[in-house]
């Protein structure tokens, strides 16, 4: 008896160490190489970094039209992924039914969002450069990485709106609401919080997409900012591809400064987008 | 007060009501009058369709992709299967409330209460607060929520929730209230408070009331009627049902010999 109870625990506490380890490890070199970035970036990141154009010269080239494309790029993206990817998850989810169609549709979308995104990129070349003539444009791309996205936010919005119970539903159906009226007013305030978790993280994925926007044609360098839609663009994660491939020493600090500006980007956004799903989480009471 | 077996012209009538889920035949041909303001009971064992029956009078039965139904139902003498019915409208005159309480976790009490009239309109800011303390008063919930109707629907007790459910049907003046065993969830205090209101509100709208309770269907309703295995085995006047009934298996169903 007390030999196996103490043979019990001591099974216990290896198994609570590995997991402990299973977090650690990665954690540990995932602080290694942010602490190892900002290093190396120290030199370079300041002000002036984020508000300067791209030089030949890497003391004084700057992060600012990528920052901006960024920007652009990223809010582009989410005005065309979410409204699109929310409106086919509630189609397929309350109304598409379990018909042949349905099915199909679901087995391609589960598809999509294994496909690699040069793919995409190849696809945004073909479709949106060319055949629309968008040209190299920040809508080219940003349209390009709203379908890079797209099967994330729908799987992501079917699953929270699975989790809606049929009781509330029924509740809406019971006073007489129509199914639209019940979407709009029981439906998607409950599933909203979820929404925006997909949303949030799919939006985080395509942040750091490079290989769709070389193939459809982001600039390396641009002296000047983007005036609108049409016009072409440059991204952080393009900007730092193109400084990690100089060879001067100097550029290689650019890139990590670069790096430093797009992880603070992406947490800023999360961060934000955080906050929002929270203020939303905190207006159910089950 | 009239007398509770005094008859009233019938609110519903029910003729020769069959209901599926895919193959399985859940109603066998149920054929039944449900007096106007007067409380109607269904009894019967767990399976026995007395939830189904209830569900095809306001047509939420054919929510279930699965779900048919065949025979006869009339609200005022007019056909609510009829093809130029729509349920949704059917809804708004026959209200409905759950085993659950299930109000709107999103909203707050006041919206719940209103949210089956803003649907259909918009409201001003006096007709809102009308409609609210008319709908809360005749759930008798208006004193105790009365300073906090911006507070959550989900923060209130069970037994609130559930008259809070009430409310919210009220509030859309129906003519016709189903509750399917709307105290199975409830404590014996909550349910005495919501068998009160059943007792008022009586006087105002027609109720038909599912139990699996038997003392509650003798307290609560004018008439009962005993469901078993998809078929009306006996309807009559709840007195008639629990001192002399004429069938058998409604006598053992109400002594407790199953069920």
């Amino acid at each position: 008896m007390q030999a196996t109870r103490r043979w019990e625990r001591r099974a216990e506490r290896l198994f609570v160490g590995l997991c402990l380890a299973a977090i650690l490890l990665p954690l540990a070199t995932l602080v290694w190489l942010v602490a190892d970035v900002v290093i190396d970036a120290l030199p370079r990141l300041g002000p002036d970094f984020l508000t300067s154009f791209p030089s030949r010269r890497a003391s004084s080239a700057g992060v600012f039209p990528a920052l901006v494309g960024s920007v652009y790029l990223i809010g582009l993206t989410a005005l065309f992924a979410v409204p699109l990817g929310v409106g086919a998850a509630v189609y397929l989810e309350e109304y598409g039914g379990r018909g042949r169609f349905s099915r199909l549709v679901e087995l391609n979308i589960a598809n999509l969002a294994g496909v690699p995104s040069i793919i995409y990129g190849l696809l945004g070349l073909a479709v949106f450069v060319r055949t629309l003539g968008l040209g190299r444009s920040l809508l080219a791309g940003a349209l390009t990485l709203a379908l890079l996205i797209l099967p994330v936010i729908i799987t992501a919005t079917r699953e929270a709106l699975r989790t809606v119970p049929g009781l509330l539903r029924e509740g809406s159906y019971a006073l007489g609401a129509t199914r639209w009226q019940t979407i709009r007013h029981v439906v998607l305030p409950m599933a909203a919080p979820g929404i925006m978790t997909g949303s949030i993280l799919a939006i985080s994925r395509a942040i750091g997409e490079t290989a769709p926007l070389i193939v459809i044609g982001a600039l390396t360098y641009m002296a000047f900012l983007p005036e609108g839609p049409l016009e072409p663009f440059t991204a952080l994660p393009i900007q730092i591809f193109n400084w990690v491939s100089r060879p001067q020493a100097g550029f290689t600090t650019a890139a990590a400064a670069g790096i430093v500006v797009l992880l603070t980007t992406l947490l800023i956004l999360n961060g934000l987008a955080v906050f929002l799903r929270n203020r939303l989480q905190r207006r159910i009471h089950v | 007060m009239p007398h509770r077996d005094t008859p009233t012209v019938s609110k519903i009538s029910v003729t020769d009501l069959q209901a599926w889920f895919g193959t399985h035949q859940v109603l066998k041909g149920i054929s039944l009058d449900i007096p106007a303001r007067r409380v109607t009971a269904i009894i019967g064992p767990s399976g026995c369709g007395k939830s189904t029956f209830i569900r095809t009078l306001n047509r939420m039965h054919e929510l279930i992709a699965t779900a048919r139904v065949t025979g006869r139902v009339t609200l005022d003498g007019e056909d609510i299967y009829g093809k130029h019915v729509d349920p949704v409208l059917l809804r708004r005159r026959v209200g409905m409330v759950f085993q659950k309480p299930n109000p709107f976790p999103t909203m707050s009490i006041r919206d719940n209460v209103l949210s089956g009239l803003k649907l259909t309109r918009t409201l001003d800011k006096a007709t809102s607060a009308d409609v609210c303390e008319r709908a809360l008063t005749r759930a008798a919930l208006w004193d105790e929520v009365k300073d906090r109707l911006d507070a959550p629907g989900g923060s209130l007790s069970g037994g609130q929730q559930q008259r809070l459910c009430i409310a919210r049907s009220l509030a859309v003046e129906p003519q016709v209230l189903l509750m399917d065993e709307p105290c199975s969830a409830l404590d014996p205090i909550a349910t005495a408070r919501i068998e009160d209101l059943i007792h008022v509100l009586r006087e105002q709208v027609t109720i038909v009331i599912v139990t699996h309770s038997m003392q509650q269907a003798a307290r609560v309703s004018d008439r009962t009627a005993f469901f078993l295995m998809g078929d009306l085995i006996e309807y009559g006047t709840t007195d008639q049902i629990f001192t002399g009934p004429s069938d058998s298996r409604t006598e053992e169903y109400i002594t407790g010999k199953f069920g």
